[in-house]
């Protein structure tokens, strides 16, 4: 291990308003071997569940922080070692001859079992912990304490992931720091931002046709749903007027590298997140279909990447589903523009002195006035009007 | 090859006289014969000659060695000493000295510089009814003689059909540390070890030094003993006479990892078991004693307790004893291994001569200890 660099795998900051986290798993052992944006560990930021993922290629050589701890945002939580001592692909789970001995004779399931071998060998000493740990559990269940449903209920089918074992929280609390959360996020927002909104009404059918002609030969799960297009329009917009796609920080705009598109995902239990939609723009509208029910998914049932919690650069809420015709949001810091859809309607529309029925959506912005004007709302929203009337060029 | 090796070396050697024979010594030996004997008179001075030490006495190993073959030869007249100047010169390690003035040149014989040729006689001795003890220099000079050993020592039982016994004791200086290089430094006990119908003994302590040679007299068959040379000065006690000569011994105990030596690796092994205390680590100690037949039971009990296990070898690594130890854990004590075993050797060279080099080249305390460190670590 002579001259290996090592890295710190550190508490990250999932949004603004996150001070600390806790780990609520560990998804890597010392030994393994990570690429850099491997998920490595799970953590609880109050507002969700996140995936966090590596900045380092390497081994993880030790784990600092144990499960259930909360540390402060930077606090170091693994020390990942930038040079694998075994330059061969990622190793098989390994545990001595005793280990496994051990593991048949005590009934301990040895991919349970953490190895603080070399390498995240599993020793004797490893099995004989998780035996111990499992008589403490049994004896405690013996006992007749109640259990407490320590897990929120579960709305998907289950993956892989939740096979994985859940973490330990008290949903309750969850809920109710998840709220302390937003509140800190959205008071800031509305303390420091000086928001200023447009609105305007687009006619969607154009867009409705052109979907009712794509979707007509497809399955349903092929299908693109007026969200999918919405967002596209959204995204593409953002790319034709760049100052509505960046961060505000320190008195000054810094514009995003590239669109990703935070998605504001109610959950059903309450409260809100905001994952980010990575390269909106660019993703042709099937994968950003599948992208966004993968994402929906993914943020309902606790399982996103920090990744897709740090780096939107611009927001779309989309309140449609709900039935109310236009949302005035509030912006999340740092970024400088929510973008608002309400429910598409059938509504009387003028069309070359003639009244007719069509399906129309009010578009809102509300964007930062510190870093824009209104006139720069204005031709994003023009943009959003012009690209949702042009869907095939979406 | 042999026979021509043998002959140029003979050549070399060969010197009109008795006194002159001693001089014509390749260098280092002789240098190293001086020094014992000084150091040996020094001993002299403080114990005499034919005082009879008792249980309690200390002496070195070298006159541990001197008191079994002393004893051996009182005890019994068909025993005999005979080798390259082990008579007037006193045994080129100084072992036999005094013992031509005590017993007579009958039995304590100087041969001339040809291996095969009075190992040959050993066994013809032997077989004639004698219990002799050849002394062959050192166990490179051993290779001369591997015929007579390998073919016929090891084999005549055998294929006589169980007719002749060969109870012959055959004493070589084995292993490095005194600088005196390549040819004179190697360790080949594990080569002999490989061979049915040979006893090969490795005392390690005064005791066993003592207490070997009569159990190894009363075999029937071949036993060939191997004196580590860097022991030959170091004192102990001197034990209260015959030791087994079929076990192993437990050094030291500990629960941690199970450190395997024998001979001259035996002393680094208990300072590396004394070092690793230090750090917390406990370890068992074992001395093998016997390196043909090897004591099975007492590596897997140790392992079956440490659940580790360091070899320590001065031979080399490859096709060496140390291999044939680890594979006896991996066959008997798998199921009980927490890590893989370690072991520690002679680098793969020849031995140099440059003191650091030779010093490199060996298993050393930090190395055994890094080792064992290895073994709880992983």
């Amino acid at each position: 291990m002579k001259g290996t660099e090592r890295g710190e795998f550190l508490m990250p900051s999932l949004g603004a308003d996150m001070e600390s986290g806790t780990v609520a798993e560990w998804l890597v052992k010392p030994g393994d071997q990570i690429r850099r944006g491997d998920a490595i560990a799970v953590i609880d930021t109050d507002k969700a569940m996140i995936e966090a993922e590596s900045f380092h290629t390497g081994t993880v050589e030790s784990l600092l922080v144990e499960t259930g701890h909360r540390v402060p945002v930077g606090t170091p939580l693994a020390v990942i070692a930038a040079v694998p001592p075994h330059a061969a692909g990622p190793r098989a789970r390994v545990a001595s001859p005793l280990a496994r001995t051990l593991a048949a004779r005590l009934g301990v399931d040895l991919s349970a079992v953490h190895g603080t071998g070399r390498a995240g060998t599993i020793r004797a000493e490893d099995v004989r912990e998780a035996a111990e740990r499992e008589t403490t559990t049994r004896e405690t269940a013996a006992r007749g304490v109640e259990p407490r449903p320590r897990e929120r209920p579960r709305r998907t089918a289950p993956g892989p992931a939740e096979a994985r074992p859940q973490p330990d929280h008290d949903w309750e609390r969850r809920q109710e720091t998840m709220r302390q959360a937003i509140a800190r996020a959205m008071a800031r927002s509305k303390r420091e931002i000086p928001h200023y909104y447009l609105s305007t009404t687009v006619d969607m059918s154009a867009a409705l046709s052109w979907l009712r002609e794509r979707n007509r030969d497809l399955p349903v799960s092929g299908r693109l749903l007026p969200a999918a297009v919405l967002l596209k329009a959204a995204a593409r917009a953002a790319t034709e007027v760049p100052r509505l796609n960046g961060f505000w920080v320190d008195d000054a705009f810094v514009p995003g590298e590239a669109v990703h598109l935070g998605v504001a995902v109610s959950l059903k239990d309450g409260g809100l997140i905001a994952p980010a939609l990575h390269d909106a723009a660019c993703r042709e509208l099937d994968d950003l279909m599948a992208a966004l029910k993968d994402l929906v998914s993914r943020a309902r049932t606790g399982r996103l990447r920090s990744a897709e919690m740090t780096e939107a650069t611009i927001t779309v809420t989309n309140l449609g589903d709900q039935g109310v015709e236009s949302v005035h949001g509030v912006i999340y810091p740092p970024q400088v523009a929510l973008v608002g859809f309400g429910k598409i309607l059938d509504r009387p529309w003028a069309v070359d002195g003639l009244l007719g029925v069509r399906p129309v959506v009010t578009v809102t912005l509300a964007a930062d006035h510190r870093a824009t004007d209104g006139y720069t709302g204005a031709r994003f929203l023009c943009t959003v009007d012009r690209l949702l009337n042009h869907p095939e060029t979406l | 090859m042999s026979a021509g090796t043998a002959a140029s070396r003979a050549a070399s050697k060969a010197a009109p006289g008795d006194a002159s024979t001693a001089a014509g010594k390749v260098a280092p030996e002789h240098v190293t014969h001086e020094h014992v004997t000084h150091e040996h008179a020094a001993h002299e001075h403080a114990a005499p000659e034919n005082a009879a030490p008792g249980n309690a006495a200390t002496a070195t190993y070298r006159e541990a060695m001197r008191e079994a073959i002393r004893e051996a030869l009182r005890r019994d007249d068909r025993v005999f000493l005979m080798g390259e100047d082990v008579g007037a010169y006193g045994g080129c390690f100084a072992v036999s000295l005094g013992l031509l003035e005590e017993f007579g040149p009958e039995r304590v014989r100087d041969t001339p510089l040809s291996e095969a040729g009075f190992v040959g006689a050993g066994i013809g001795a032997a077989l004639g009814g004698m219990r002799p003890i050849v002394e062959i220099m050192t166990v490179n000079f051993s290779l001369l003689a591997l015929d007579q050993i390998v073919n016929n020592a090891a084999t005549l039982l055998h294929m006589s059909g169980g007719q002749f016994n060969v109870p012959l004791v055959i004493r070589m200086t084995t292993g490095a540390g005194r600088q005196l290089a390549a040819q004179h430094s190697h360790s080949f006990e594990g080569w002999y070890a490989h061979i049915p119908g040979l006893r090969i003994l490795a005392p390690a302590t005064t005791e066993d030094a003592r207490g070997m040679l009569w159990p190894a007299l009363e075999d029937p068959d071949p036993v060939l003993i191997f004196e580590h040379g860097s022991l030959y000065g170091v004192p102990g006690p001197l034990g209260s006479g015959p030791v087994d000569i079929t076990s192993a011994a437990l050094r030291r105990s500990g629960a941690d990892v199970t450190l395997i030596a024998y001979g001259g690796t035996t002393p680094k092994a208990l300072a590396a078991a004394d070092a690793l205390a230090a750090e917390g680590v406990e370890a068992d100690v074992i001395d093998l004693r016997v390196l043909r037949p090897l004591d099975d039971a007492t590596i897997m009990e140790s392992v079956g307790r440490t659940h580790r296990a360091v070899i320590v070898d001065e031979g080399w690594r490859s096709g060496g004893l140390s291999a044939e130890i680890g594979a006896r854990i991996a066959e008997h004590a798998f199921y009980e291994l927490d890590a893989p075993i370690q072991r520690v050797c002679a680098a793969e060279v020849p031995i140099p001569y440059a003191r650091h080099l030779e010093e490199a080249a060996l298993p050393q305390v930090p190395s055994i200890v890094a080792a064992a460190r290895e073994t709880v670590t992983s």
